[in-house]
């Protein structure tokens, strides 16, 4: 079929074309950012955290007329009532470990600071990296469900204890594997020194987990997101978390057995309904937001491409009552049925085309602009080829109907007055 | 005329129910979704103390070391101990308040109560006035009490409920953290959105329920909420290692000030004061001090989530692509109609009573799309709210927003009809008249 008579027909109907064409621009560069943003959003939900997070849940609790974590006495007194929950805790049957800790990925509440193989680095300076810590015990690793790919795990003689806004020297610690790359990038990890906090006094690195997420789930934490560091250390404030294991499918069971053997230890505390969290509402809360923006850009999208796929309709529908006779001339001349559908197939798919290299300009363009005004990374070609692809699909989809009808007008038509 | 043109508009509409529907929800989607998002920002970049916030300044200095300096860098955006209690007593603004967050543990007197931990806010006496803090009962404590380290707490209408079943509860005692409390005052329903006087303890639906003097809850060692920034090799605390040490910010300041020249005045206290501390060695860096009203500070800190900005500005690109599709549709629909148009033309009409009319059929379509965007906008809004975000309970459609979402609709179906309508209205009379 020859091109010149669709495009002499389409110069005659200048306005239609422009505004189909502008649409399906806009369309494609909205809904190709969107669908990026979908993406990214998503990648971000489904990373692992590291943790085996089923039969996991985390107790949060405060006591009420603790002593002060600011005496000597006082913290051994803490760490007493710290004990004495754990010792509690792991008596009971569905639970298999537990293990006290500062705060657990996704939970949001985060002890950050640096690491450097240099002692007295400063904090920003060369050579020296981020890390989020996580002050627990000897059962860590049971608990969290870690993998460990070098080196040992924390024993119970490791383990200190430390008042909350205390400094103590941090003879050991387990890292990342990806903290250990970004550090020793030669060889391993396992009985290599670093040194925290601009602190002098040296870190032996004693094992190696295979992936621990910080408990930052927001962007800030984005350029460390893997690099934790566990210290066998127990804080002691007049609060403390743990984080407990079940036997599998006893989360349940085990999360109601918690209070009431708490209060039993020792009955002024704090345990309310924010207490006792399994980990998936942990996860589910840390998300809510992305997935909330994943939902909604996901409906636009679709709203989008339907409202398009329905101007492209009543346009085409438009056309083809205007030139009901001329096709019919065309009929009664020879040509088929198919001929005619041909014809606003091939002068949708011009159109479309003109609209989708516009398209493609202005979705670049917009992801340039977001980039600057937004958390955003520029957006893959293959985003843009699908958007493309989409696009073009759609207007073939949406031309279809008015183009069947346009063929199915009767030669007769033309000896009718129009 | 009008009444003639609505009543050809409404004929003409009916004649084509499916184009019309399609060009009504065009309108109404693209209104719905544009609305939604427009009052979510609209109410989160709210201004919490209408009136007032002109006069709340947040002053910021900066008392770092000269480790890591850099020219243009921002102040600390909290005070230390030590100088906010030197820039409250200096007195230079109307009124000052400092103030940080913390969580105290109440002990009922009822049995029936197990203790429970509440949240605090320790500040000095002016914040109440300062804030225009409503009373339910009493009052809060002055000035004098603050120096004086009285045991005087002000609380928030819930705790009243819940402690005294919301009797008035003025005078009475108040176990707190192992300490007697006289209740000073009961507030009334007070909730600022964002939480603009302490950021750090998250922008949104954060209430404190207790309000006691900074200086008692110090000396009580009460815990502290909300972020520290430290510097420096500090280690230990003051106030006995309760509280961060002389190197952290972890304070909130502000000063009320009637008038821009007053606000100048205090900043030039603010470089003198720097000076003065430079002077003596506490300060290392040359004065560098900031002076925000309270919604520079909002700004500033950027409240507003980027993704409720990011949606905002994806819904008004929807907008567009849902007004050039009215457009395209609107433009079918006005030539199909050329030759009832032409014979108008031919009987006497003028193009200017062409164009009133159609613009009057696209302005029914506008109203229509905005009846239905509200209907849309209003179930947008119930969604946001059960996403159950920080934000989500303060999201409403007020009149503001209801008369913008018609002037919206209506403006944007005008200006989509009037390219179609001026197209259509250019028909020569006797050509249409001759090719039927």
């Amino acid at each position: 079929m020859k091109l010149h008579p669709i495009l002499a027909a389409l110069r005659k109907h200048k306005a239609g074309t422009v505004l189909i064409a502008l649409q399906i621009a806009l369309t494609l560069a909205i809904v190709c950012n969107a669908v990026f943003i979908i993406g990214q959003r998503i990648e971000r939900v489904n990373r692992p955290t590291g943790l085996d997070e089923s039969n996991l849940f985390l107790i949060s609790q405060q006591w009420v007329g603790a002593p002060s974590a600011d005496t000597p006495d006082g913290v051994e007194k803490l760490d007493a009532m710290q004990r004495e929950d754990l010792a509690a805790l792991r008596q009971l049957p569905d639970v298999v470990s537990v293990a006290p800790i500062n705060s657990i990925p996704l939970l949001n509440s985060s002890w950050t600071g640096s690491v450097s193989l240099k002692p007295g680095a400063q904090l920003g300076g060369k050579g020296n990296t981020r890390t989020a810590y996580y002050f627990t015990d000897e059962q860590a690793l049971s608990t969290l469900g870690l993998r460990l790919v070098a080196g040992r795990a924390f024993t119970a003689g490791d383990v200190q204890h430390q008042g909350f806004r205390d400094q103590r020297e941090r003879p050991i610690a387990i890292i990342t594997r990806q903290l250990a790359d970004k550090l020793f990038p030669q060889g391993s990890a396992v009985g290599k020194v670093m040194y925290t906090d601009g602190s002098s006094a040296p870190t032996t690195v004693v094992g190696v987990v295979e992936r621990l997420q910080i408990p930052a789930s927001g962007s800030w934490g984005n350029e460390f997101v893997w690099n934790s560091t566990l210290i066998p250390t127990r804080l002691d404030a007049n609060f403390a978390r743990y984080a407990v294991r079940t036997k599998p499918g006893r989360l349940d069971a085990a999360m109601r057995a918690v209070a009431p053997v708490l209060y039993k230890v020792n009955p002024l505390r704090v345990l309310d309904d924010d207490s006792v969290k399994p980990f998936d509402e942990i996860r589910a809360k840390a998300y809510r937001a992305d997935r909330g923006m994943a939902v909604l850009m996901g409906v636009v999208c679709l709203i989008l491409l339907c409202v398009t796929a329905a101007g492209i309709v009543g346009l085409t529908s438009f056309w083809v009552g205007q030139r009901h006779r001329q096709i019919g001339v065309r009929r009664a001349l020879g040509a088929r049925k198919a001929d005619i559908l041909h014809y606003f197939q091939i002068e949708n798919l011009l159109i479309a085309g003109a609209g989708v290299v516009i398209g493609v300009l202005l979705a670049v363009g917009l992801n340039l602009w977001l980039m600057t005004h937004y958390e955003m990374s520029r957006i893959p070609l293959p985003y843009v080829l699908t958007g493309v692809l989409a696009m073009l699909a759609m207007g073939q989809a949406a031309v279809f109907v008015p183009a069947r009808r346009a063929s199915n007008v009767p030669p007769v038509e033309a000896t009718r007055a129009a | 005329m009008i009444g003639y043109y609505l009543n050809l508009a409404l004929r003409s509409l009916k004649r084509n129910k499916v184009l019309t529907a399609l060009m009504v929800l065009a309108i109404a989607v693209g209104i719905g979704a544009s609305m939604t998002t427009l009052t979510v920002l609209h109410v989160l970049s709210g201004d919490p103390l209408p009136g007032k916030s002109g006069e709340l300044y947040y002053p910021q200095i900066d008392p770092q070391d000269a480790r890591g300096m850099m020219p243009g860098t921002m102040p600390p955006e909290q005070v230390t101990l030590i100088d906010g209690t030197n820039l409250l007593r200096a007195r230079q603004a109307d009124r000052q308040a400092l103030m940080a967050g913390g969580a105290v543990p109440i002990q009922p007197d009822a049995s029936a109560l197990d203790p429970f931990y509440v949240e605090a806010r320790y500040t000095t006496a002016d914040f109440f006035a300062m804030f225009d803090v409503p009373f339910l009962y009493g009052h809060g404590w002055t000035g004098i009490d603050d120096e004086a380290h009285v045991r005087d707490v002000v609380i928030a209408r819930e705790l009243n409920e819940k402690l005294f079943k919301g009797a008035d509860s003025v005078g009475r005692t108040l176990r707190i953290g192992g300490t007697m409390f006289r209740i000073a005052g009961v507030l009334d329903s007070w909730r600022p959105n964002p939480h603009f006087y302490d950021l750090t303890t998250g922008s949104y639906n954060y209430y404190e329920q207790a309000f006691l003097p900074l200086q008692t809850a110090l000396e009580l060692r009460f815990a502290k909420n909300g972020s520290n920034d430290c510097w420096g090799n500090g280690t230990g605390g003051v106030v006995g290692g309760a509280y961060p040490s002389a190197t952290c910010v972890w304070l909130q300041f502000w000063v009320e000030l009637d008038s821009p020249a007053r606000a100048a005045a205090y900043r030039q206290f603010l470089v003198r004061y720097s000076e003065e501390q430079k002077a003596l060695g506490r300060f290392q860096r040359a004065p560098n001090v900031q002076l925000r009203n309270l919604m520079q500070w909002l700004d500033h800190n950027g409240v507003v989530p980027s993704d409720v900005r990011l949606q905002a500005w994806l819904a008004f690109g929807f907008l567009l692509v849902c007004l050039v599709n009215t457009v395209g549709l609107m433009l079918a629909k006005f030539l199909r109609r050329s030759g009832e148009l032409g014979v108008r033309r031919a009987l006497g009409a003028s193009r200017r009573a062409l164009l009133a009319q159609l613009l009057i059929e696209s302005a029914v379509v506008g109203t229509a799309g905005g009846i239905g965007g509200l209907l849309l906008a209003f179930f947008g809004l119930w969604l946001v709210r059960h996403r159950s975000s920080d934000y989500a309970a303060l999201v409403h459609l007020d009149a503001a927003m209801l008369l913008v979402t018609f002037a919206l609709a209506i403006s944007a179906s005008l200006l989509a009809g009037l390219l179609p309508a001026w197209r259509a209205s250019k028909v020569a009379p006797a050509l249409q008249l001759k090719s039927n």
